[in-house]
């Protein structure tokens, strides 16, 4: 087992937490998508829209599968995210319906001025896409845990957290079609585990108590 | 599931009335209720029960549906006394019945021996105020054990050399341990360490009707919708309600405690749901809550009589204020931990809890835990290594690689008692009432950062420990 731990891979998050103040803003920051209950976020049949035209419909789907592409496993195109912010909008995120009302046209302004010979970003090739996104780079941050205020946000830093909370929501909630979201990060999509949980807690011996005459030295 | 509750009339002077239903509220309303007396609990939140708590972060994180509402209650910050606030959020809590005790991860250690004698101990700290309580941890020690077993907490006594003497064992045995507690586990003992099974406030036993934990994985911030985590609605609240003397009254903002021309307190004034005023009139008033809006409470409730506010003949009332200092690493394995099932927290240290300050050059301690507490959502905004791309491809797959191969070790902190940390009321900012909203000013004590430094470099060599 000593040899298993060995290969652990890397060390990576540097506590960021370093004031207190900030602890105790830890979690709830990282969702900012919602105002209102939103049952109605249900699923609906495929190619139906109630807030996006069907031609803005085919951006917003183009540059969600940049943000969660589609390789070997699904991404966000599979999980039919487009639908999901589609509701989204139109059910508990009302408040961001100007960002996208916005938002579309001056994607389409940085197209033209990116890749003069393409006329939307759904017709551009994957690079392309990517280098439109790019010119985005300073809005969405370090992939940190302060993503946006609530309401507001810009453009890509708003669509970017609702494809990834598209992807990745509980599926029973109206997002994540299929529960490919959760498949691709491993996520088993039960609500009820028995342990061993995990490969390394699965030969765990039992509690061994510690050396009772342990000192209680200090550091 | 409520019983027959009775339904005091504002008019009817109970005997007390509690502000808050959380963790200190709870167990207000049950001791005060089973002892016979007639109690009205006034809860600011909604009454939400287990079938409200579902495993929709945006519901439950993004609209804040079991914790206090940034838009109606917006809060500002500042470091120093000297600066103007910034709105900003400041403070998140419970804002439901049962208060934050709901969506707490549960954590429950007790206090050891050194925490109600620092300062005869220690003694002075520059740029600190440090104060002996004026019990003693023996004091407390039979509540410790009453409440272990009223609310249900599991854990293994003895197992940690450093826990302060106790009467009794906890009423279960641990939660099972997890890939992130094994690690840890392995990890600190090589290192010459102490770590045992978290004592954790969510019953690895079915007791009292409850069920076991189940694992779902949806338990730091979210209400437990089979009732194993240990709130005080699961627990107290109901005990107090079954005593039929008990009513506890959601939707009611008390911004106000009422005093008579004797200065004798007479009741609570409180918004109900339509923002319609009343006066709950009462013997007595229990001021539960939490730590920011309490002060704001009996500063909101100054009058002539008291115009620096109730309770506040020292001046100090919202001041001192200890927040807890703490910092996260991360690591990420080969295999799968999976650590997103189950609880958050199932091993840790104390054997920093009471640091040799001439030693390490600074004051302070307390422990570290391993852990994972992030959900789906949470973990790919906020659980990756630091310069992963925020999209694309490489965004992907690093998420999924490292969503069940990452743990947290979790570092808690020292905050020592400085006076101009403190809840206080924004001279300008307003809440959706039109009343005062909370101004947070806080400044870690400079021992608290170098604790925090310190902690860090342990959780990284304990990371790294089997390299």
């Amino acid at each position: 087992m000593v040899n298993d731990l060995s290969r652990r891979s890397f060390l990576t998050r540097a506590g960021g937490a370093v004031s207190a103040v900030w602890l105790s803003a830890h979690w709830p920051a990282i969702v900012a998508a919602a105002e209102h209950a939103h049952q109605a976020a249900k699923s609906s049949a495929p190619g139906k829209f109630q807030f996006f035209t069907p031609e803005e419909a085919a951006e917003i789907d183009a540059i969600t599968a940049r943000i969660i592409p589609t390789d070997q496993t699904p991404g966000a195109r599979e999980a039919g995210v487009v639908y999901f912010i589609d509701r989204a909008l139109t059910t508990f995120a009302v408040g961001d319906q100007k960002t996208y009302r916005d938002g579309l046209p001056s994607l389409q302004a940085r197209v033209r001025e990116v890749l003069p010979n393409v006329d939307k970003f759904s017709s551009a090739t994957s690079e392309q896409q990517d280098q439109v996104l790019h010119t985005f780079g300073d809005e969405v941050g370090p992939g940190a845990r302060n993503v946006r205020r609530r309401g507001g946000g810009s453009f890509f830093a708003t669509l970017r957290v609702h494809t990834i909370t598209g992807f990745l929501i509980d599926p029973d909630s109206g997002g994540n079609r299929g529960g490919v979201g959760w498949k691709v990060i491993g996520r088993e999509p039960e609500h009820m585990f028995q342990p061993p949980f995990g490969y390394y807690d699965k030969d765990y011996a039992g509690w061994q108590p510690n050396p009772p005459d342990a000192e209680k030295s200090k550091a | 599931m409520t019983p027959d509750l009775p339904k005091y009339k504002t008019s009817d002077e109970v005997d007390f009335v509690i502000v808050g239903s959380g963790a200190a509220g709870g167990i207000m309303a049950k001791e005060l209720s089973t002892n016979g007396f007639r109690v009205v609990v006034l809860e600011q939140g909604p009454y939400l029960t287990e079938s409200d708590f579902v495993h929709d972060e945006t519901k439950i994180i993004g609209e804040d549906l079991l914790t206090n509402k940034p838009k109606l209650q917006p809060t500002s910050f500042r470091k120093t006394p000297s600066e103007k606030a910034k709105p900003q959020r400041a403070v998140v809590y419970g804002r439901c019945v049962g208060g934050t005790s709901v969506h707490f991860t549960a954590n429950f250690w007790r206090f050891h021996e050194i925490d109600f004698i620092e300062r005869s101990k220690v003694g002075a700290v520059p740029g600190a105020d440090l104060r002996d309580w004026p019990i003693t941890y023996a004091d407390l020690e039979p509540y410790y054990t009453k409440v272990e077993w009223e609310i249900g907490v599991s854990g293994l006594a003895g197992a940690s050399p450093f826990d302060p003497p106790r009467s009794k064992p906890y009423p279960m045995p641990p939660l099972p341990v997890k890939s992130s507690g094994v690690i840890f586990e392995r990890a600190a003992r090589k290192l010459g360490w102490h770590p045992f099974p978290a004592p954790m406030a969510i019953l690895s036993q079915p007791r009292a009707g409850r069920s076991a934990c189940t694992n779902c994985g949806f338990c730091l911030a979210f209400g437990c919708e089979v009732g194993a985590k240990s709130s005080s609605l699961a627990t107290a609240i109901r005990v107090a309600e079954k005593t039929g003397r008990c009513e506890i009254r959601p939707n009611s903002y008390v911004h106000r405690i009422e005093m008579d021309s004797n200065g004798r307190v007479s009741g609570a004034v409180y918004f109900d749901d339509k923002r319609n005023t009343h006066l709950q009139k009462a013997k007595a008033v229990v001021v539960c809550a939490n730590g920011a809006e309490t002060p704001r409470l009996l500063l909101l409730s100054a009058n002539k009589q008291f115009p620096n506010g109730l309770a506040n003949s020292s001046g100090i009332v919202g001041k001192y204020l200890m927040l807890n200092s703490g910092g996260v690493t991360n690591a990420v394995f080969e295999q799968p931990l999976n650590d997103y099932k189950g609880f958050a927290v199932s091993r840790l240290i104390h054997d920093f809890y009471e640091l040799d300050h001439e030693k390490v050059g600074f004051y302070g301690g307390g422990g570290i835990d391993a852990r994972f507490d992030f959900t789906p959502i949470g973990f790919a905004m906020g659980g990756l290594p630091p310069g992963t791309p925020a999209w694309g491809k490489v965004f992907k797959n690093t998420l999924a690689n490292n969503f069940n191969r990452t743990m947290e070790l979790f570092c808690h902190g020292t905050s020592l008692a400085v006076e101009t940390n403190s809840f206080s009321l924004d001279p300008d900012l307003k809440d959706a009432w039109g009343l005062p909203a909370l101004c947070l000013t806080y400044r870690d004590h400079p021992d608290d950062l170098k604790l925090w430094a310190w902690q860090f470099l342990s959780s990284s060599i304990q990371a790294t420990s089997d390299r």
